[in-house]
């Protein structure tokens, strides 16, 4: 009898051993380093701004980045040859000056004298040279590595048909860069100042082709660096202090926290936990709306939200019956009373806040394509499916689905739109909520009748837009095609006049509008909070809102 | 050889009539079920409970003279009140109506989820507990592997097969993708409950007078593990009613504008941040009374059922 | 013992390699690749990345390279995180999950069997009631209401707890509260019900008419019994709390393995998919062990020999 107790004690001891152990090793890379407590600057008078990045960077090597993940912490870290002011406006950035040829093909950088890695280094052409060849390395397959087919020979090289050397930059000496385009980009210097476009330290990445994996081995040329990279939790920076503009710099570090729940990361920030945050839960954004509250901002973006509608599929062949979608649909309400975050309603593919040949912006000078009209949406649709030989009952009969991706958002938008056409037209269109790869690989089958996309912009351009509906463009997925719009898209893309080609692109976009291959919902915002005590935080329509030049007056 | 007369007999009392007579009636196994469950109260306030969920469930959604899909934006996050009775939801929908509307899915994937778990996972634990250390162990092996599988790659796997376009995740899909491994635990614990019960003496009893296995497990063993099993049960519709909430996150639960008690509690949770707390409220407080209801009912089954409690 | 262990041992490694090889094959039967987007991603970026990952191979080399690789101990590169393989994920992210389970369950093995054979004892008395009550709000509030409502009323109001996010113990607290009110409720009910039947059972009575007092009786010989259905869940709850919670780890935003193993889905990250499956079938094969060998120790009917079959 005793034995058998000791030997039940035994076995209760090895199950408990398995989670001491547990516990135990747990506690090792859980605290890496005596961490500061969240209240250090007040202790040591530093300025550090705390806010959430909600999600974990695939990477922080400018060449490996892949999206706003990555990319608000890189504007911080990195700067590019261009960068943008607070108007946003393109101004040099690393670089002092340029030049362009009389082809518009070939641009000569000159760059700044006293710039820096935070190593000490100085940052050359060659490292920018590297940087862009290294990105289109076919064997690092860097995503974003189409953002530089721009270059004369990027694609052949990431595609294994061209060799490194054919590609068209070329570090005259440690102070000058040449880059020769495909063909003449108006917006070339906008791409300047992506971060795809940022160097990287030649010497560093050469000697250790891991130097991004590792704080301690990160160098950056940015008015920050990299102090510490908790994964899945924090990422820390602090102040570069061989950045050229540090002067102008008054934080001391930003705080990232890593959380991707937007209520759990709204309650840190409504509890002092943070100094600033962008992605707001949706509910919160109205009633801050509702009350006027100072703290939320309501920042420009450049990216439309819209319904891809299968323009292979009868009736959705039938210019008619889209243009009824369309036009039967009530924008205003669904801006005003479902997303509720200042959206604008579209009136077309491109948002605001890109400007046109003569400065002013694209929106407004170019007028309103589509609206809602229900009288003559009734009309569309009746003639629609009459020219296709069916009936409202016929198209019911059918059982149409609109498909999306599950989020909260995209389910209100999409039962709105379902119930203005079901109540508007009288027609019944299902909703089908699907796993966001599920939905991809769907739309690129072609086995969908509409469904949800939205489309946020890489650079500061209509095209940026308007070239994702040219014929079997690679987010084309409502299949539309129309040799004109190739046309138009074609001459605007081949020239830098800024006249033809912004003649092109308004023909283009009125083609596209009377078309609709696509329902247009609104042009997205960006809605953010930030405390009152915060400064300086300003937002341009292509970037997260800028945090670099924020100061904390507690 | 005297003669049986008339006055030789006197008429029986009341009293000795009945001396012989049983006077407890026999009493079946179900009827004493039935009646000693009756002498639970708090089981029957259980039953009664889910008498009454069931019956609003099935009439709720017709008495408040809204539907569930019907979208007012003029009446947008409105307070509880004389027209709404649970105020309604971001799209200003009736929230009585979409409550009572997705009791009625929450209950009817709740127990038959917990139907199939029941009756898989009792054949499947039964069968190893009672077979031979090989095949058991063989048995437990693959419950192993099936539990093992990623259940999400499953579960996307079959929305793929077996949504064909337009009609949406269908409660099919969703209850079986509730139930295909699910069943394990259940399983696992009835088997251990045999390992332990078939060396019992009543077993061995009926073991020795000739009884094969497939009666021992049926007349012996799964009467005397119903106690923890029917426990087990009553936590699986709770699981099953969240689980369905969890594939709606995936995109894989009903699909709007209907509703699930989950899906409403989901829903809701974003207004909680912002002081709409009555939008998670009622679903929220519905799904714990279902699951009150449910657990004394199976407390009191589970006494009623046992035949070592019987008094 | 030792033959039945070393069978239990090799049926183990078939079972882990089955598990392997219908999730791998399971992995690439469903839509979706780790590199699909939404966005303007040209044929030729997305051919390097496939290239680069090995996908462009037919799918039994990459199974027979992924098993070679296994046996070695290398779970390979994740398909979505440039920064860290698979193997750095699960060092990382099993620990942060494996602690927050540990203190899960230590508060539910304290409470929830204690709970249980109160509730037992007192059978319709009031401590069953509120055992009762605590065990139903255990399992009937959700736990992503629960881990909110805990941030939205408890976190906010209490200062030395955090709002959420990781570090220190305090941030552990929450979080493995909300974690454990499941099996502390599980284990509660299982408790009191076969505490329930335990108590009606001859040798407790023999035990009550030989003299012994009624603690010990119910320590020596009612606990010990009932606790048997406890064990048996034990294997499935541990390796369920070991593994982490998506749901508690999103909503307090924590590092863990729970986390990577949905997200790692949702991404189609099959390295990390694998890893992780790989890992979490590893667990539970090892817990369903120990039960089992628990199970023979604590019951003295129980004999896990050759004999008797």
């Amino acid at each position: 009898m005793k034995s058998k107790k000791l030997l039940i004690l035994l076995s209760l001891l090895l199950v408990v051993s398995v989670f001491v152990s547990a516990c135990s090793s747990g506690e090792e890379p859980t605290t890496p380093e005596p961490e500061e407590p969240t209240t250090g600057e007040e202790q040591t008078g530093e300025k550090i701004l705390r806010t959430n990045n909600s999600s974990e960077p695939g990477s922080l090597d400018p060449a490996l980045a892949q999206g706003t993940h990555e990319s608000w912490i890189l504007n911080n870290l990195f700067e590019g040859l261009m960068k943008h002011d607070s108007t946003g406006q393109i101004v040099p950035g690393m670089a002092k000056e340029y030049t362009l040829s009389e082809d518009d093909l070939t641009y000569t950088f000159t760059l700044k004298d006293d710039i820096k890695w935070s190593n000490g280094d100085p940052v050359t052409a060659q490292d920018f040279e590297f940087a862009w060849k290294r990105a289109l390395d076919p064997e690092l397959a860097a995503d974003y590595a189409y953002q530089l087919y721009y270059i004369k020979g990027a694609e052949a090289y990431n595609s294994g048909e061209g060799t490194v050397d054919d590609v068209a930059v070329k570090a005259l000496d440690d102070k000058t860069l040449e880059v020769t385009l495909e063909s003449p980009t108006a917006y070339f210097l906008d791409l300047c100042a992506f971060y795809t476009y940022y160097p990287v330290n030649k010497a560093v990445a050469e000697a250790n082709p891991d130097w991004a994996k590792d704080p301690s081995t990160y160098v950056s040329n940015g008015p920050f660096t990299l102090e510490s990279w908790e994964h899945n939790a924090k990422i820390k920076l602090a102040k570069n202090e061989n950045y050229y503009d540090k002067d102008n710099i008054k934080l001391d570090g930003i705080d990232f926290d890593i959380i991707e729940d937007e209520n759990t990361a709204w309650q840190k920030y409504e509890g002092g936990e943070y100094d600033i945050l962008v992605t707001l839960p949706q509910a919160v954004v109205a009633q801050l709306k509702a009350e006027n509250n100072p703290e939320l901002q309501i920042g420009a973006d450049v990216g439309t939200y819209y319904f891809n509608l299968n323009n292979e599929k009868k009736p959705f062949n039938n210019k008619k019956v889209r243009q009824a979608l369309v036009y039967a649909l009530d924008r205003q309400t669904i801006v005003d009373k479902i997303a509720q975050g200042g959206q604008i309603p579209a009136t077309g593919i491109v948002p605001p806040g890109l400007l046109d040949e003569n400065g002013e912006d694209y929106r407004a000078t170019t007028g309103d394509f589509i609206g809602y009209d229900l009288e003559k949406a009734k009309t569309l649709l009746a003639e629609g499916l009459a020219e296709e030989g069916m009936t409202v009952e016929d198209f019911n009969a059918q059982g149409f689905v609109l498909l999306y991706n599950t989020s909260e958002a995209h389910k209100k938008i999409a039962q709105a739109a379902q119930e203005m056409w079901r109540t508007n037209l009288g027609i019944e269109i299902g909703l089908e909520n699907v796993e966001f790869q599920v939905k991809l690989d769907r739309e690129k089958a072609g086995d969908y009748d509409i469904s949800r996309a939205g489309w946020i912009g890489d650079y500061s351009d209509p095209m940026t837009m308007l070239d994702l509906f040219y014929t079997d463009g690679p987010f084309n997925d409502a299949g539309y095609s129309n040799p004109e719009y190739d046309r138009l898209i074609d001459i605007a893309k081949s020239t830098a006049d800024q006249k033809i080609r912004f003649d092109a692109m308004r023909e283009a976009e009125a083609i596209l509008m009377e078309d609709v291959p696509i329902v247009p919902v609104y042009f997205y915002t960006q809605p953010y909070a930030v405390k009152p005590y915060v400064t300086g935080v300003y937002k341009i329509p292509i970037q997260y809102p800028t945090i670099t030049y924020a100061d904390i007056n507690k | 050889m005297t003669e049986l007369t008339k006055e030789m007999f006197e008429r029986a009392s009341e009293e000795q009539r009945n001396a012989e007579k049983i006077r407890r009636p026999s009493i079946k196994y179900w009827p004493d079920v039935w009646r000693r469950l009756k002498q639970n109260k708090l089981a029957m306030v259980g039953l009664v409970l889910i008498i009454l969920i069931t019956v609003m469930a099935i009439a709720g959604p017709m008495i408040s003279g809204y539907t569930y899909y019907e979208q007012d934006y003029s009446n947008i996050n409105v307070k509880p009140n004389s027209d709404f009775w649970f105020g309604t939801d971001e799209l200003g929908r009736d929230l009585f109506t979409r409550t009572w509307y997705g009791a009625r899915y929450s209950l009817l994937i709740g127990i038959l989820a917990a139907a199939i778990d029941f009756t898989v996972g009792i054949l499947y634990g039964g069968i190893a507990g009672v077979s031979s250390r090989r095949v058991d162990s063989i048995m437990m092996r693959i419950a192993e592997v099936i539990y093992s599988i990623p259940y999400l790659l499953v579960v996307i796997l079959m929305s793929v097969v077996f949504s064909s376009q337009g009609s949406g995740t269908s409660l099919f899909v969703i209850i079986l993708a509730m139930t295909i491994t699910d069943w394990v635990p259940m399983a696992i614990l009835v088997r251990g409950q045999v390992l332990q019960l078939k060396e019992a003496e009543y077993s061995l009893a009926s073991e020795s007078l000739g009884a094969d296995q497939g009666w021992i497990l049926r007349k012996h063993i799964i009467p005397n593990t119903l106690g923890p099993i029917l426990v087990n049960v009553t936590l699986t519709i709770p699981r099953a009613i969240f689980a369905e909430a969890t594939l709606g996150f995936l995109g894989l639960g009903l699909q709007a504008p209907k509703s699930s008690l989950g899906s409403l509690a989901n829903d809701g949770l974003a207004g909680m941040a912002v002081g709409l707390t009555y939008q998670i409220i009622f679903p929220a407080l519905l799904i714990s009374l279902i699951m009150f209801s449910f657990n004394v009912l199976g407390d009191g089954l589970r006494d009623a059922l046992d035949p070592r409690l019987r008094k | 013992m030792k033959k039945y262990l070393l069978k239990r041992f090799v049926m183990s490694i078939i079972t882990l390699w089955a598990i392997v090889t219908i999730t791998f094959f399971l992995m690439h039967a469903i839509p979706g690749n780790p590199f699909a987007k939404e966005g303007k991603m040209p044929p030729v970026v997305y051919e390097n990345l496939q290239k680069k990952y090995g996908l462009d191979k037919p799918l039994y080399q990459q199974y027979l390279i992924y098993l070679g690789n296994l046996v070695r101990g290398d779970f390979g590169e994740s398909m979505k995180s440039r920064v860290e393989t698979v193997n750095d994920m699960i060092e990382r992210g099993f620990p942060v999950s494996a602690r927050l389970g540990a203190q899960a369950l230590v508060f539910a093995l304290i409470f929830g069997p204690a709970l249980g054979a109160m509730a037992a004892l007192y059978q319709n008395k009031m401590p069953d009631y509120i055992s009762m009550i605590v065990a139903i709000i255990g399992i009937s509030v959700p736990s992503f209401v629960m881990g909110t409502f805990l941030i939205q009323f408890v976190a906010k109001n209490v200062s030395f707890l955090p709002i959420g996010g990781w570090g220190e113990f305090k941030h552990t607290i929450l979080p493995s509260f909300a974690l454990g009110l499941m099996p502390l409720a599980t284990m509660a009910r299982l408790m009191r019900s076969s505490m329930l039947e335990v108590l009606n059972q001859d040798y407790i009575k023999t035990a009550k008419s030989k003299g012994l007092t009624k603690f010990a009786v119910i320590m020596k010989h009612a606990v010990r019994n009932a606790i048997l259905p406890v064990v048996s869940v034990l294997g499935i709850t541990i390796s369920n709390l070991l593994v982490g919670s998506f749901v508690i780890e999103k909503i307090f935003g924590i590092p863990g393995l729970g986390m990577f193993f949905v997200k790692s889905i949702g991404n189609r990250d099959y390295t990390l998919i694998m890893g992780t499956t790989v890992f979490y079938a590893l667990i539970l094969v090892l817990m369903l062990l120990l039960v089992d060998i628990t199970y023979m120790l604590v019951d003295p009917r129980i004999r896990l020999t050759e004999e008797g079959h």
